[in-house]
């Protein structure tokens, strides 16, 4: 009885900090609705409502909220489930950002494919909350909440393109090894829980403050596997397997997205569980980390060297740059985590743009993806090739882009960690990158395409929203490559106020 | 050492960037890509514009300053140290010089071009800006984006307006030389780091700093090994004869008359100053490595069946001349071997020209396509190209013959063995030279499709002619450079006496002034008494201006 009378304590609601996530969910539920109740046979407006509520999120985010987190402490919320801080509010900006280019990208594709059904959109929505709340956990239940929103909508993008094989095969494997790792990932909170006590990642910082552990063990392990799970959603060697045939099979503008979303929310979430709550393990991690950023960038770029298709080489592209951006994380200093955000920034910009292209150039059904169609590309589409070549010379890193400035930072970052051997291996991976890009670029501009009459008859088309997605990723690419200072300070605060 | 340089109104060297660049993207953007011949006339008054503002350049120049003049200073990525510094001193301005000499003539050698010329003139004014960035550059990470920068459109010029095997060649050329940018960079970022003070990359701010030993060893090695593919120096060579082979001729003159320059202006910019005790130490390697140069590509160029190649490795063995001059760390041996850069730019430029207006008669630069006896059918072009060969081949009188002149003498004072065998490249170079005029030019004409041969018409003359009147103008009276380039030159080689000076180091020996100015230093002198002799005897030899 007197149990019952008790007041159980509400848990204290601040949804003043989560405002531009509610905005994103707001919409995507708002797109559900509208789907239960009329369709509209042009999908162009709820790709307008999505573009609209992603603006309207981190318009919100950038002018209510980032004034307010770079000026005071981090402020918690919901019992201290997620936090609101510069950090979490950068990486919720750079979502919305990201969430808009794949809006813009996906419109015109689904119409092309017959697939335009507006849900895409709304899962859209959903995964780019997931990533904002990823970034906001403050707690590892809601990290591993957030990780499965993200998650599952980017399986169920993957595989958007449902008639066609590779698409399905693409969701499917993405699914069964992405629950596989989630799983790991759970296992190893447990431990962790079993070892401190805490499942509050600012908790967990006081604990190793307050004690020692005579035997690490456990600590340890719940530690790896919560890395192993974060290293997959980011496709870091040895836990990279999924990315070339998810890559290869999912329709080219989720991937575009995907690539980027992934990286920042696996990316946030390591950043917030490494450096704040096990601060004190640093001796631990910072060798998987090592290895991780190590491996990825050696293994992605050599891998890279030998495919045949544009997009499976992307997604090694992808992996080695998933080790560039570690390489800020293994540095455990302010200015290699800054170095590290804005390298995700400008990768997401770049792999948008890449794929914006990969897409035009695809067509219908993505038919034209091989190596072999793009021999010759230049003659028949200089603009596209143009734009795809600055693209390349962007990842690979090459003054004047946004790239160059972010392998930079992530460089300087290590350096200030006297990380010399990371730099050393990292410009050796940078060398080989090259080759592949390279490769591409010979075969666009260099050879002719006299052997295939298919490819001179029709042209690509580039519809309005790639047009635009091209507009704005190759200004931001060559923006951040002359005037990175903007964003640097912008990444310095959010790490600052963290 | 203060380098608080000068102040000056003019921002020279950001309008000798950005005027060919801005004039790209206009003309990229503007010109419809069937108008490739308005693109290639608008590129040529670009240029020209450029070679103007050169010359208005040497004029104000302050000829005794050794300092930075023109200097540019503005806030630009303050978060991680890196500003926008631009300055010239007497080790950049005839680099800059050149670079806006030889553009214009290449843009007007290119004209018969079919191609894409839009495209083409493009990528040549973006190249030529870059290009005066790398020698402007006074800030390590700006220096680095021009560096690279420079590699994107002579990729794309050797890739598409190349040879029959220009694609290996460019690709070659991309990560050869990418390779040694990637030491560089790891050692840029080392070094803004390691110098004392907050992270900066300015160099008159990190010449401050006396790095450790070791460090400086590992730092020096990075940013020579980096520049030496770009120089190249004979390990890293085997991407050059390939590239200048393939290139289009306003390729070749590109990469022989300005772009293997960037690597050793890097060595006297950076590697030498900013580490000079690593520097003394890494001297008989270096001339070591230059020596061997001269004498194995001269050996090379002597074999070779195809005219362009023969000049690639001819190029090698000028530009061993150039380090071997360098890393004799005096000042006249610095001094002769940036004068042996302009020569050899001027020469080899001027022959790779002529090469390519006989390819564009007969699409063949074999020396077997020739085959003798064109001095019957084109007797201008044969009295032009032996011209030229002379000054390849170090004629006195001519611009060639100063430069390796310089260098010997400045080398012999320290290191005289290598110098004595370095002097037989002059003698190769003779020989080989004069062989190829030979199987060019003399005897019976036996290709009878070079019997039709039109001579060279007033657009070719107006290419070449102007580098024959600086070649025989500088060879004449190259005084007026090197006093020009002396103040600069003997502030690096007396900084770094000073700094090596007390150290423990082997190789270092108390300074020495001669009479005639120039300071002696740095030599792994197998016995003193030895030493001293070589060097009374150079000194004899050499003081003062030298001018033939």
């Amino acid at each position: 009885m007197s149990v019952l009378a008790q007041a159980i304590p509400a848990p204290q609601t601040d949804y003043t900090t989560i405002i531009p996530e509610l905005i994103v969910l707001g919409t995507g539920l708002l797109i559900v609705l509208m789907l239960a109740i009329r369709r509209f046979s042009n999908i162009g407006w709820y790709a307008l409502i999505a573009a609209l509520g992603f603006a309207a999120a981190g318009i919100v985010a950038y002018v209510d909220l980032w004034p307010e987190v770079t000026d005071g402490a981090a402020t918690y919320a919901f019992s201290g489930m997620v936090a609101a801080d510069g950090f979490s509010t950068f990486v919720v900006i750079l979502s919305c950002v990201a969430g808009v280019l794949a809006v813009l990208l996906a419109n015109s594709y689904l119409k092309r494919e017959g697939l335009d059904k507006a849900e895409y959109f709304a899962l859209l929505l959903f995964s780019a909350a997931g990533v904002q709340f990823m970034a906001m956990a403050n707690n590892l239940v809601m990290v591993f909440l957030a990780l499965e929103i993200l998650s599952v909508c980017l399986y169920v993008l993957s595989a958007w393109n449902r008639d066609k094989f590779a698409s399905q095969e693409a969701g499917m494997k993405y699914l069964l090894l992405g629950a596989y790792t989630s799983a790991i990932m759970l296992f190893g909170i447990s431990f962790l829980y079993g070892g401190t006590g805490t499942l509050n990642i600012a908790a967990l910082a006081q604990f190793f403050a307050r004690n020692v552990l005579e035997n690490q063990g456990l600590v340890f392990l719940g530690m790896a596997l919560v890395v192993v799970g974060l290293a997959f959603k980011i496709a870091a060697v040895p836990f990279h397997m999924w990315a070339p045939d998810v890559y290869q099979g999912a329709p080219a503008p989720v991937v575009g997205y995907m690539a980027a979303a992934a990286k920042i929310a696996a990316f946030a979430a390591l950043f917030r569980i490494l450096f704040l709550g096990l601060s004190a393990m640093e001796v631990d991690w910072k060798p998987l980390l090592w290895g991780l950023a190590i491996l990825s960038m050696i293994v992605g770029s050599l891998l890279a060297l030998v495919q045949s298709d544009v997009k499976r080489m992307m997604a090694y592209s992808s992996i080695s740059h998933a080790g560039f951006i570690a390489i800020g994380v293994a540095a455990a200093s302010a200015e290699g985590m800054s170095g590290a955000l804005f390298y995700l920034v400008t990768y997401t910009f770049m792999i948008a743009g890449a794929f914006a292209v990969i897409d035009c150039i695809g067509r219908k059904d993505e038919q034209y993806t091989k190596y072999e169609d793009y021999r010759g590309l230049f003659a028949r589409e200089p603009l596209l090739a143009a734009i795809l070549t600055f693209f390349l010379f962007a990842l690979a890193g090459i003054p004047g882009t946004s790239g160059f400035v972010a392998k930079f930072v992530v460089f300087e970052g290590a350096a200030e960690g006297g990380q010399w051997a990371l730099i050393g291996i990292g410009t050796v991976a940078a060398v080989i990158a090259l080759f592949f890009y390279l490769r591409l670029i010979v075969l666009m501009y260099m050879q002719d395409s006299t052997e295939r009459p298919d490819l001179a008859e029709t042209r690509a088309r580039v519809a309005a929203g790639p047009a635009v997605v091209l507009a704005v990723t190759v200004a931001a690419t060559v923006l951040l490559g002359i005037l990175p200072q903007g964003l640097l300070d912008m990444a310095g605060q959010a790490v600052f106020a963290l | 050492m203060t380098l608080a340089a000068a102040s000056s109104d003019m921002p020279f060297v950001t309008l000798l960037v950005f005027i060919p660049i801005v004039g790209a993207v206009l003309i990229g953007l503007l010109v419809p890509s069937r108008r490739g011949d308005l693109a290639h006339v608008l590129g040529v008054g670009v240029s020209l514009l450029n070679l103007a503002i050169v010359i208005w350049l040497l004029v104000a120049f302050d000829a005794d300053s050794a300092k930075f003049q023109f200097v540019e200073r503005s806030s630009w990525i303050p978060e991680l140290g890196i500003g926008y510094l631009m300055g010239v001193d007497g080790v950049s301005l005839f680099l800059l010089a050149l670079t806006g000499f030889l553009f214009p003539l290449m843009l007007l050698g290119s004209y018969h071009i079919r191609r894409r010329l839009k495209h083409f003139t493009v990528l040549v004014l973006f190249l030529e800006g870059v290009q005066m960035g790398v020698f402007g550059a006074t800030d390590l990470f700006l220096f680095f984006i021009f560096w690279e920068l420079t590699l994107v459109p002579v990729y794309f010029l050797i890739g598409y307006w190349g040879g029959p095997d220009r694609i290996r060649a460019a690709v070659k050329f991309f990560i050869f030389t990418a390779l040694g940018s990637a030491f560089l960079l790891a050692a840029i970022v080392a070094t803004g780091f390691l110098a004392d003070g907050p992270v900066s990359f300015n160099i008159n701010e990190i010449i401050k700093t006396d790095f450790p030993l070791w460090t400086q060893r590992i730092l020096f090695w990075g940013f020579t090994i980096g520049f030496l593919f770009k120089v190249p120096v004979v390990p890293f060579h085997s991407w050059l004869p390939d590239a200048h082979t393939e290139a289009p001729t306003a390729g070749s003159a590109d990469l022989a008359g300005v772009l293997l320059k960037i690597g050793v202006f890097g060595l006297i910019r950076f590697s030498i100053p900013l580490f000079p005790r690593a520097a003394v130490e890494a001297v008989p390697i270096l001339i070591a490595l230059g020596v061997v140069g001269i004498v194995y590509a001269a050996l090379v160029a002597m074999r070779q069946d195809d005219a362009k190649r023969l000049i690639a490795y001819t190029s090698i063995s000028h530009m061993g001349f150039v380090v071997m001059g360098l890393f004799a760390l005096t000042t006249t041996g610095v001094q002769g071997s940036i004068f042996q850069m302009l020569a050899h730019g001027l020469t080899t430029a001027g022959l790779f020209f002529l090469v390519g207006f006989f390819y564009d008669r007969r699409h063949s630069h074999e020396i077997a396509a020739f085959g003798g006896g064109v001095r019957t059918v084109m007797p201008v072009y044969a009295g032009v190209f032996l011209f030229m060969a002379f000054a390849s081949a170090g004629l006195p009188g001519l611009t060639n013959f100063v430069g390796e002149a310089l260098t010997l003498f400045g080398t012999f004072v320290g290191h005289r063995w290598f110098a004595i065998v370095a002097a037989t490249g002059v003698i190769l170079a003779g020989i080989y030279m004069l062989w190829l005029y030979q199987r060019l030019f003399n005897g019976e004409l036996t290709v009878e499709e070079n019997r039709g041969l039109k001579d060279l018409n007033a657009r070719e003359l107006a290419v070449i002619v102007p580098i024959a009147v600086l070649v025989l103008a500088l060879g004449i009276y190259p005084k007026w450079v090197l006093e020009r380039i002396e103040p600069s030159v003997d502030r690096i080689v007396t900084e770094v006496e000073r700094k090596t000076e007390g150290t423990d180091q082997e190789y270092v020996q108390p300074e020495q002034t001669s009479p005639g100015g120039i300071e002696v230093e740095t030599a792994p002198a197998p016995s003193e008494a030895e030493h001293d002799e070589a060097e009374d005897e150079a000194l004899s030899g050499t003081g003062g201006e030298v001018s033939p």
